[in-house]
């Protein structure tokens, strides 16, 4: 009982000190709230300022005539603002390009390109959620759950046709961790049996016949892959199928299907190669750069080729116009390449509107897309791990941007 | 009753000096215990705290100020909004779970529940949780085995054995981790950790490899071992904090009772501290569970993915993929509604697993705290 009575009290006791306490706090929050709501104001009176800032800047030099403003390079610099998503491949080129674009042009115009993914950003164009998208694949002309992107696409630009449009080439590696072998020369059918496990050890009959010299060890072969979904695995499982000789017979996806030991994202896949003795993957370019891993060549039937940018834009310059007229969906030629073509690669399109997208935002795309495909900024894409369009596709890409209504 | 009377009459005896001068007088014993005393009621009452004499006092004439209501009824909408809120909340996000989730659980040409393939896309769905349920379910208790014994340990130490100057440093410190990002966690046991233990799992396998538990499988440095000491570091902080404020509030009577029988001080932890601190440890534990559970960035980059089709196998030192990290992994190519949902399928059963852990939590702190 008195235990009872002795925790009744104190809790009475502490009660009364809580609410003095409060009581104290009470006054305390009372002196913050000024001081706080001084804060607001103040913040609000210059939130209201700055509001008013960019308005009147953007209106004072661009304004009326958006095209007046031509500077050294012909382009037109027009002011706005442009949101792009998509393909995460051409993501580091497209950066680079936008922060070039913006140099040209002193900042006139704000463009955003989120790399939410290829699929990601066809939905978000054709549901008008951004004005361009970036995808490792041309838009689909059969259905797909339901949706047939070229139509739906069709839809957004209010029926005028939207067009694939070629922009960046992004060479596919096959890079690998070999000690003692500097050059390793495969071709399409020996990596499709390496990717799904017919191929186990390094000095299988098949690689030493293309390695004629190489000390290649006994050790088991490990391969890595993307384990999530990627337009990178897409691509190079299209390779493997279309050129080995029908060693690969999965259908090309995104997700993996081969063997292997999975990591997360190409930087995942490189770190992972750079560690592990004996292994092999599929990686873009410039991540095999950047790790400064050793990369195999590629013998399509014309001899060992190494992967080069003009090596790769050879391979792009065999390519077959699919599309008609200004769509400019590539087929390319995967096996029975020429001398020095290196065909893994992938082509990021920029997909566009042909005519009925906002002619405020039109004039920016099609300007934005001028400097992308001329040569100062496509020469600069070996850099950063991409191939440039070879010359007569780059004056084909040049007409159909021209020709955006 | 008997003893409530003894203490009242020995309570009397300084009565009446405090009665004398109010101000000396402690705030003891009103209540119950006043009316057992054999005192007059009048001088029991005389000693309290001045203040109450000057309201007693106070002239009639005076009007007190009107009771407000007004903050009352403000507050109590305010909370009540609050809890409600949260409540809807939870159920919107159910809702849209399951709703997104359900056209493809139909499509489901697998059993969603027992089937270890992902095929998403395309037009035949094929899909189930079997291999991501083992990996989050084997990843994150693990990572409970390591963690909450250290947390208890630490916990312990700070408030049972170290002084106060001491102890505020070193929570200070184990509070710090749980600030670090979980990608930085991630990278570090990818770069440093991962290579590190690969020896040591190497050692466990040749040692009771025999077990399928512990069987071999191909990446020493992607495991769900380095994944789960990975989760443990990130757990340890939550656990350690909730067990460290329950042992520090362990009732002084009862380590002192110990004390006096004699006990040493692993004694008092064994006999008073680990008692009263036990639901509370295991709420703890709980809430540690259901971080490890949601972990996504930092399993998702240490854990090596099987490739497709390859057999089942529930080592500790195989790879896997985890619900959040299978979704957080693919999340950029959502690009069909059938896919979407199969991976949001998979999160709903996060949801599900996350609110059954949570709810367990619940009832074993609430019977710990009637037992005590």
């Amino acid at each position: 009982m008195t235990k009872q009575n002795d925790a009744a009290q104190s809790d009475a006791a502490g009660a009364a000190n809580r609410l003095v306490s409060s009581r104290v706090g009470l006054r305390r929050m009372r002196r913050q709230a000024i001081g706080l709501a001084a804060l607001a104001a103040l913040a609000t009176l210059s939130l209201a300022a700055c509001g008013s800032d960019p308005t009147s800047a953007t209106e004072q030099p661009g304004g009326a005539e958006p095209g007046s403003s031509a500077n050294a390079s012909g382009l037109a610099c027009p002011a706005g603002k442009l949101s792009a998503e998509g393909s995460s491949a051409q993501n580091n080129a497209i950066t680079e390009v936008i922060a070039d674009y913006n140099a040209e042009c002193g900042d006139k115009a704000t463009i955003e390109y989120n790399p939410t993914g290829s699929g990601a950003g066809i939905k978000s164009f054709y549901n008008s959620l951004v004005d361009f998208a970036g995808s490792d694949s041309a838009l689909k002309t059969e259905e797909k759950d339901g949706v047939i992107e070229a139509d739906k696409a069709k839809e957004r630009c209010q029926n005028n046709p939207a067009w694939n449009i070629p922009m960046v080439v992004g060479p596919i590696a096959f890079a690998y961790n070999v000690d003692g072998v500097d050059k390793l020369v495969l071709n399409a059918e020996t990596l499709a049996e390496i990717f799904n496990g017919t191929i186990k050890t390094w000095n299988d009959p098949k690689i030493a016949k293309l390695n004629s010299g190489a000390k290649l060890p006994s050790a088991n072969i490990t391969v890595f892959f993307r384990s999530d979904e990627s337009g990178t695995t897409e691509n190079t499982t299209k390779f493997l199928s279309k050129a080995g000789n029908g060693a690969w017979k999965d259908e090309p996806a995104k997700a993996w299907t081969g063997t292997g030991d999975g990591k997360n994202k190409s930087s995942g896949v490189a770190e992972a190669t750079a560690n592990t003795k004996n292994s092999i993957t599929y990686i873009e370019w410039s991540y095999a750069k950047d790790n400064t891993l050793s990369m195999a060549q590629l013998d399509s039937g014309n001899g060992p080729v190494e992967l080069t940018g003009d090596s790769v834009a050879k391979a792009v310059d065999e390519a077959k116009v699919k599309g008609s007229g200004n769509d400019l969906n590539l087929d390319l030629k995967y096996s029975g390449n020429k001398a020095g073509a290196y065909p893994a690669l992938l082509v990021t399109y920029e997909i566009v509107c042909s005519k009925g997208l906002a002619a405020d935002k039109t004039t920016i795309v099609k300007d934005f897309l001028t400097y992308f495909s001329s040569s100062d900024a496509q020469q600069k894409l070996p850099d950063l791990g991409y191939a440039p369009l070879p010359s007569e596709l780059e004056s084909k890409v040049q007409a159909a941007v021209a020709a955006i209504q | 009753m008997a003893v409530t009377d003894t203490n009242a009459t020995e309570r009397v005896e300084p009565e009446p000096a405090a009665a004398q001068d109010p101000s000396v007088s402690p705030v003891v014993d009103h209540g119950p215990v006043a009316l057992h005393s054999p005192v007059p009621k009048v001088t029991r009452h005389a000693p309290a705290p001045s203040i109450d004499g000057q309201v007693n006092r106070a002239p009639r004439g005076v009007k007190l100020a009107k009771i407000s209501k007004t903050g009352d009824r403000v507050f109590r909408a305010l909370a009540s909004t609050s809890g409600l809120t949260i409540i809807l909340l939870v159920l919107f996000v159910g809702i849209f779970l399951l709703a997104l989730a359900l056209p493809s659980l139909r499509a489901d040409q697998d059993n969603f529940l027992t089937s270890r393939n992902w095929t998403v896309a395309g037009n035949e769905l094929r899909f189930g949780i079997a291999g991501l349920l083992w990996t989050t379910v084997l990843s994150s208790i693990l990572a409970m085995a390591m963690a909450v014994p250290v947390a208890v340990g630490v916990a312990l130490c700070l408030t049972q054995y170290l002084h106060m100057r001491a102890a505020a440093p070193i929570s200070f410190v184990v509070d710090m981790l749980a600030a670090v990002p979980s990608i930085i966690f991630g990278l570090w046991g990818l770069i440093v950790l991962g290579p590190f233990l690969a020896p040591a799992g190497e050692w466990l396998i040749n040692a009771i490899g025999w077990i399928p538990l512990f069987s071999k499988s191909v990446d020493p440095k992607g495991s769900v071992f380095v994944a789960s000491v990975v989760l443990a570091i990130m757990i340890l902080p939550i656990v350690m904090a909730i067990s460290r404020d329950v042992f520090a509030q362990t009732p002084r009577d009862h380590i002192e009772a110990a004390l006096a029988l004699g006990a040493t001080r692993w004694e008092v932890i064994r006999t008073a501290v680990l008692p009263y601190g036990r639901s509370g440890v295991i709420s703890a534990s709980m809430l540690g569970l259901g971080r490890a559970l949601g972990e996504t960035i930092a399993v998702m980059i240490i854990l090596t993915t099987p490739a497709a089709g390859s057999p089942f196998s529930p080592s500790i030192f195989a790879g896997g993929e985890t619900f959040a990290s299978k979704i957080a992994n693919n999340a950029a190519e959502f690009d069909s509604p059938s896919k979407t949902g199969a991976y949001i399928a998979a999160g709903l059963v996060l949801f599900l697993i996350t609110f059954v852990v949570n709810a367990m939590a619940r009832v074993i702190a609430e019977r710990g705290a009637a037992k005590s």
